[in-house]
């Protein structure tokens, strides 16, 4: 008997993260009620659809390992490109209220640049410049949002 | 006629000069921001969204409309200028487009994607208007059961017309479906999901998920491509077609519009599909189908009418039967309830002028983007020259007050974040988003009719098969499944979605 190998990489990794997401909800829909069919508790329908991606997810597991699966690899990823914009983002959520609107956007724009290949600091300082000022033209003055725009130890 | 009536009333709303300046404004910012490369309608309006904030419902409604339009205008310029389709409604037009640019007729090419545009959104507009009330008649007549049908078949179909492999569309739409269960449950009022977190209790935020994924996650994407953008430099001088020009777009244009206004009703229809249907169609029917991809005027009337055409009925759905029929409506869905507007066929009886307002201003818009586009097409152009090492951060600073000011809360922000890693992953799968978002959107109301359905006939899930309406709508849906399923169609699919 033939070994069944994974052909298509890209379309197994695809079912093992939807199986993966049925298990977990699966698993904690499990502390909810589940009640009847004509009296469903709010563990029914989460128990529901977590089967039918769980079916899902093996059939396009399987599909990835059938004879005529097409051959796809996983492409290359760019984990440091990744790392800077999440990274500017977190950051821009924790330093919004310690350091006000325009300490954040400093951190949010000079990091999130970092994550191209042709960063330069004038480029990005430049930048920050400008989009920090319009922005508080635009959301601060403009709009009126309630942003924290300065420290909140200058408060 | 009830019609003209209801026209009326909507006219005297969208022509009030601070609703002629919201859309105004809308249709410039939602142009300025879509024709930005790797921008689309989609990571537009969440972008713009907080700018509404502020507004009238009525006022917000009408600006997201021209945002809206003005990010579709946009992203064909994009096509015509750099040969880079800033949404996927535009993929088309960079064949023809581009090539009549390299020519030296980027301003024909851009004034004919304006005025097939504005006649497919006049027509367009009386379509909405017309088939408005029969449909919301019809939605009213829907029970339980036969809502929870309508959704599912829309679901289906709009997988079965995302890229990529029909199973995989199915269970990303069914990932959104569970997502949205986080939060409390109507019904117990007990938390699913929330771990705990007040934050989540009132289900995940539909904007964060929408800026992580189609916000950051696209802008690593981008970042990864080094291509350069092949910006066609000469100055655009000439923008009037010539008698010839007209005498051949003319008629593509009303086949696009006509296939537009179909096929965006279409639940999973909407722009992307009307302008690719609008070009294979042209092609067929041209006389010298060997001009088309060099230059054909016909490729680029065609589909560009097909998609304003299309973009506008996809309301139509939306407005009366309340199911938002690709991803760019479910964002609206998220827009609206932002505002305490629930789409459905309520929003017509109970809320006629902001219903009628919204109408008439897509017409309003459509006119504005024609005044609007064609003397500022340098602008447009000069904006295309900006690096987008200077761009991205913009777009990040922009998406990241947007999510802050949903609820004037980091917690968005954070969510954001974690959907960025998550919208990257699913890139790399090469798993589409749009259905995702979909099931997310539609989820809580899938949920709310089939558990009243169940109640209703005591737990007896062959009622769903045994209603008329829901039987047919059901069948709709599963002849979709058996007809991807066939090889032969399969391979068309393929083919018509990759080209």
């Amino acid at each position: 008997m033939k070994g069944l190998a994974v052909r298509n990489h890209r379309a197994f990794a695809s079912g093992a993260l939807f199986l993966a997401f049925a298990i977990f909800f699966f698993v904690t829909a499990l502390q909810y009620p589940a009640g009847t069919a004509a009296k469903m508790g709010p563990g029914y329908f989460p128990r529901l659809l977590a089967i039918v991606l769980a079916a899902i997810g093996l059939a396009v597991m399987f599909g990835a390992m059938k004879p005529a699966a097409d051959r796809q690899v996983l492409r290359a990823w760019d984990l440091k490109g990744l790392a800077w914009i999440t990274g500017s983002v977190v950051l821009f959520g924790a330093l919004l209220f310690p350091l006000g609107l325009v300490g954040a956007l400093f951190v949010l724009i000079m990091v999130s640049s970092r994550a191209s290949p042709e960063f330069t600091w004038t480029g990005a300082l430049t930048n920050a410049a400008v989009l920090i000022v319009l922005c508080l033209a635009v959301f601060v003055y403009g709009l009126g949002l309630p942003l924290p725009v300065w420290p909140s130890l200058l408060n | 006629m009830d019609l003209f009536h209801n026209l009326a009333i909507g006219f005297a709303t969208a022509a009030q000069p601070a609703n002629l300046l919201y859309a105004f404004f809308g249709c410039l910012l939602g142009t300025l921001i879509g024709v930005l490369p790797g921008l689309g309608p989609l990571a537009t309006i969440a972008m713009l969204l907080p700018i509404t904030y502020a507004l009238q419902p009525d006022a917000a409604l009408i600006m997201l409309a021209g945002i809206y339009y003005g990010a579709q205008y946009g992203g064909s310029t994009t096509a015509i200028v750099v040969n880079l389709p800033g949404e996927s409604s535009s993929v088309v037009t960079t064949i023809d487009g581009y090539q009549m640019a390299k020519q030296g007729r980027a301003g024909v090419a851009l004034s004919t994607a304006a005025i097939g545009s504005f006649f497919a959104g006049c027509v367009a507009t009386l379509a909405l208007a017309a088939l408005a009330g029969p449909l919301t008649a019809t939605a009213l007549l829907f029970g339980p059961k036969e809502f929870f049908a309508l959704m599912i078949l829309g679901l289906i179909l709009a997988s079965v017309l995302s890229s990529g492999p029909f199973i995989e569309g199915i269970g990303m739409v069914v990932l959104g479906m569970l997502l949205s269960l986080v939060g409390t449950d109507l019904n117990s009022g007990s938390q699913r999901f929330a771990f705990g977190i007040p934050q989540l209790f009132d289900g995940l935020d539909f904007v964060p998920l929408a800026m992580g994924i189609f916000g950051f996650a696209e802008i690593v994407k981008n970042l990864e491509q080094d291509d350069k953008l092949s910006l066609v430099t000469q100055k655009i001088t000439n923008l009037f077609p010539t008698r010839d020009d007209f005498r051949r777009m003319v008629p593509a244009m009303l086949r696009g519009t006509t296939l537009g206004t179909l096929l965006g009703v279409l639940p999973g229809g909407g722009a992307v599909l009307s302008s690719f249907a609008s070009y294979t169609l042209e092609k067929k029917l041209s006389r010298h189908p060997g001009q088309f991809g060099k230059g054909a005027i016909e490729g680029v009337a065609g589909p560009e009418s097909a998609n304003n055409a299309g973009a506008q009925t996809s309301f139509i759905p939306l407005l009366t039967l309340g199911v938002p029929s690709n991803v760019v409506m479910a964002l609206m869905v998220g827009a609206m309830n932002i505002h305490n507007i629930h789409p459905g066929p309520e929003v017509m009886t109970k809320n006629p002028t902001l219903f009628w307002g919204l109408i008439a201003s897509m017409w309003v818009g459509n006119l504005m983007l024609l005044i609007l586009n064609l003397p500022l097409v340098g602008l447009w152009v000069k904006l295309l020259t900006i690096p987008y090492r200077y761009l991205f951060p913009a777009i990040m600073v922009f998406c990241s007050i947007g999510v802050y000011s949903i609820n004037s809360g980091t917690f968005e922000v954070y969510e954001a974040a974690v959907f960025c890693v998550f919208g990257y992953i699913l890139i790399k799968l090469q798993l589409p988003a749009a259905p995702l978002l979909l099931g997310l959107v539609l989820g809580p109301a899938i949920e709310e009719n089939f558990r009243r359905a169940m109640v209703l006939s005591r737990g007896d899930a062959t009622v769903l098969l045994t209603s008329p309406i829901s039987a047919s709508l059901l069948a709709a849906a599963a002849i979709a499944i058996i007809l991807i399923m066939l090889p032969t169609i399969r391979a068309r699919r393929e083919e018509a979605l990759q080209e």
